[in-house]
């Protein structure tokens, strides 16, 4: 039975992740820092806030991760993140790659005055938001990056949420920042590029990974990957890259446009929506996409 | 490839033992998940057609590569279905656990 | 050198002097002094320092603290409502065991919106675990500074120097600045026990449960124990190199006084021309300027206050519901203890920058030695009623 093929994988077998974390079964939020440390590789440093990861990694005197962290305040990982990179560098160090590594929490919400001064400063770090769409940590609270129609704790189902997801990677496009890309961990080989692609980069570099959390959308473990395909294919969350707020580079652009239907099925926290819900939040996918398409068109045309 | 670093419980008798500020001083790797699991995938090797998909989406890391085959580590594995899910054969299947 | 500078540029000179590494401030009344010379002094390379110019306090402090933990000198400075949003992370530089240091100048909290000085911004912080050091001159401001990178690094706890709003921040006097040279003698670079960095990668403050929390907590308080001690040693280090003195208190023709009067800041400069005025009008008094409020200096406030038949001390603060912040605390260090303890008199004066003249000590003199007894807890000074 045994086969003469070798293995090709797709991505380095070099870990700086362990197992024995703490992430609940079929975390994507736990691929994201895999992936992500894979292409920085161990000359990196990270800010974690208070998120999931602040869990994950482990309690003290523990850590899952090979690369040191500074765990900090809720709404400091892009301060925090800066500050790091200049005591680094007062002490001689230049090389190491400092990550501000946040959930949509401590990113659309607490921590946005922070990144958009980071940002606006152009600090030479990578912020990473990995995006589960609700504060999962503190068990399932609407962030302003919860999608319209979901449910959480603090959006019951006769009230659920109202309003669409913030842009966030509209507003970072807006700070002219040299790199950013939207990713997903079940495009593990496009996030490994896109980590590499920003760590040759200077000044802030901004990575939205979408990162399922079966816990928190009431999603089965086993389809968090599914989960991430599935939100590609629909144009729900789309992988692109901007390169100075300006230039606009989609990644994958799926021969069909696939309806939201079969996404929203296979998740609890949009179980109580109505055809006519569905129907409304379609249209606002294709809104969203019909504008991506035209930004990139724009961006494309260089003067 | 698997990662054969002791992990080991750390206790602090005394206040003198303990560090000044809270910092790690070993790895999670003492923690072992596979108690979490109430289903084991189990790998067909005849069947497996040896892509790494399944070591490449484990959330736990805890499939690891030996002699070009995939092997779960069920001392870690938390039985998420991740691997049995996306595995493209469908040569893993996931078994329940004897309580 | 000697320079006529403002209370703010001193505070910028003793970050030069002292090699800070990283700044990161926010511009704020009346501190804005402080961060313009430093960036005057980063550009010009005479401080070799990278400033970040942060959005905000909280961020400021977050970034200190970040750059502390890599292992850099790290200076800022705020005032008033620029502290309180700090307040989150002066738990976080204490608890990290971080040890920035950080100029504040006392304003008075809004509303209604006061740019003018009083404490109730920085004693609102004093269970934060940061030493806080209260300065009277420009001198001792720049002096202060260079003893707390000291201080806070050998300790591993941040330090706050403290300066009224205008009274000293904005107010000219004559400072000697010494020799970067000597500086650097006194004062080595900074060589944390552990730092962050990928070739020894720890996680630094995550989750931590009762089994361990409580053990970190008393740590803190057993360094923070060590701090007077230090503080005396270092004073007297500092005086032997540069002249002065830089001590826990200020004690103030206190040996044969009937009458000390407990002040703190600027206030405690002004009681001393009150004492002298007192002194030839036959009254002995004394002052007694506690210097550094946290830790509180329980031996020299039990050594130093007995010797007088009574106390009045005077708080530019309040704490509502209670009383005066450091007439509780004076309270609390003579209490239960077998030395004798004269009868505590508690004055509130100058809230929101009023003045605090001579008179006023004359007139707290004339009313402690009036009665034998404390007969209200606050007696306000000078309220129009």
């Amino acid at each position: 039975m045994k086969k003469e093929k070798t293995m090709k994988l797709s991505l380095p077998t070099d870990e700086l992740m362990s197992s024995g974390h703490l992430a609940c079964q079929g975390c994507a939020a736990t691929l994201a820092m895999r992936y992500v440390l894979k292409a920085l590789g161990q000359k990196t440093a990270l800010c974690i806030p208070a998120c999931c990861w602040s869990v994950i990694d482990g309690p003290f005197p523990y850590s899952s991760l090979d690369v040191p962290i500074f765990h900090c305040a809720f709404e400091t990982a892009a301060s925090s993140a800066s500050g790091l990179k200049a005591g680094l560098e007062m002490v001689g160090d230049t090389e190491t790659t400092v990550v501000a590594w946040a959930g949509d929490g401590g990113t659309f919400d607490i921590g946005i005055q922070a990144l958009s001064g980071a940002a606006e400063r152009n600090d030479d770090i990578i912020y990473i938001c990995y995006d589960n769409e609700a504060y999962m940590n503190t068990g399932i609270q609407r962030s302003s990056a919860t999608p319209l129609g979901a449910w959480t704790t603090t959006t019951p189902v006769k009230h659920f949420k109202n309003r669409p997801k913030k842009d966030i990677d509209a507003i970072m496009a807006a700070h002219r920042i040299p790199y950013q890309a939207t990713a997903n961990t079940s495009y593990p080989e496009d996030l490994y590029k896109k980590a590499k692609k920003a760590k040759d980069i200077k000044g802030t570099r901004f990575l939205h990974i979408y990162a399922p959390c079966p816990t928190g959308w009431k999603s089965r473990p086993e389809d968090s990957i599914k989960l991430g395909r599935m939100v590609v294919q629909n144009c729900i969350f789309p992988l692109y890259e901007v390169e100075d707020g300006e230039k606009y580079t989609l990644n994958i652009k799926p021969r069909e446009k696939k309806p939201i239907n079969d996404y929203f099925r296979l998740q609890g926290r949009f179980r109580h929506l109505k055809d006519e819900d569905l129907k409304l939040i379609q249209e606002e996918v294709d809104r969203n996409w019909e504008r991506l398409l035209k930004k990139v068109e724009i961006g494309g045309q260089q003067p | 490839m698997k990662d054969k670093k002791k992990a080991e419980k750390i206790i602090f008798k005394t206040e003198k033992e303990v560090p000044l500020m809270p910092m790690s001083l070993g790895s999670m790797l003492y923690n072992k998940t596979g108690a979490w699991r109430n289903i084991r995938p189990v790998i067909d090797l005849g069947n497996c057609i040896q892509c790494g998909i399944c070591w490449k989406y484990c959330p736990d890391v805890a499939i690891y590569i030996e002699n070009e085959f995939p092997v779960v580590d069920l001392e870690y594995c938390k039985g998420c279905g991740i691997c049995a899910e996306e595995c493209p054969t469908k040569c893993i299947a996931m078994v329940e656990e004897e309580k | 050198m000697k320079k006529v500078i403002m209370g703010n540029h001193a505070l910028s000179w003793g970050a030069q002097l002292g090699r800070a590494q990283v700044i990161a401030a926010y511009p704020i009344t009346p501190q804005t002094q402080v961060v313009e010379l430093l960036s005057e002094m980063c550009a010009s390379k005479t401080l070799d320092a990278k400033f970040i110019k942060v959005e905000s306090e909280h961020s400021a402090m977050a970034a200190c603290i970040a750059a502390s933990i890599a292992g850099a000198r790290t200076f800022t400075a705020t005032s008033a409502q620029g502290l309180a949003l700090m307040h989150e992370l002066l738990h976080w530089a204490s608890g990290g065991r971080n040890p920035v240091v950080m100029g504040n100048i006392n304003r008075a909290m809004a509303p209604g919106w006061s740019i003018w000085t009083d404490q109730n911004d920085s004693l609102s912080q004093r269970d934060t675990g940061w030493i806080q050091f209260y300065c009277s001159s420009n001198q001792e401001v720049m002096d202060t500074v260079v003893q707390a990178f000291r201080v806070s690094e050998e300790l591993m706890i941040p330090s706050m120097v403290i300066l009224d709003a205008f009274a000293l921040s904005h107010t000219y006097e004559v400072v000697d600045i010494p020799d970067q040279d000597k500086v650097d003698g006194y004062l080595p670079p900074f060589k944390p026990p552990v730092r962050l960095t990928p070739s020894d990668p720890h996680a630094f403050g995550g989750l931590t449960s009762p089994e361990h929390y409580f053990e970190l907590r008393y740590k803190l308080q057993k360094d923070m124990e060590k701090v007077p001690d230090l503080v005396e040693e270092t004073g007297r280090e500092y005086e032997k190199l540069f002249g002065r003195y830089l001590g826990q208190v200020e004690d103030y023709r206190c040996d044969d006084a009937e009458i000390i009067f407990v002040t703190s800041g600027t206030a405690g400069y002004t009681a001393r021309v009150g004492v002298d005025q007192l002194r030839q009008d036959g009254i002995k008094a004394g002052n007694l300027r506690i210097k550094m409020f946290r830790p509180f200096p329980f031996a020299k406030v039990r050594e130093i206050l007995p010797r007088a038949a009574k106390v009045a001390v005077v708080d530019r603060n309040i704490s509502y519901g209670h009383h005066g912040v450091f007439y509780q605390e004076v309270k609390s260090a003579l209490y239960g203890r077998d030395h004798d303890r004269p009868p505590v008199f508690g004055y509130i004066t100058g809230l929101g920058g009023r003045d605090i003249m001579p008179e006023t000590f004359k007139e707290m003199a004339r009313m402690t030695l009036a009665k034998d007894k404390p007969e209200e807890d606050i007696t306000w000074m000078g309220v129009k009623r």
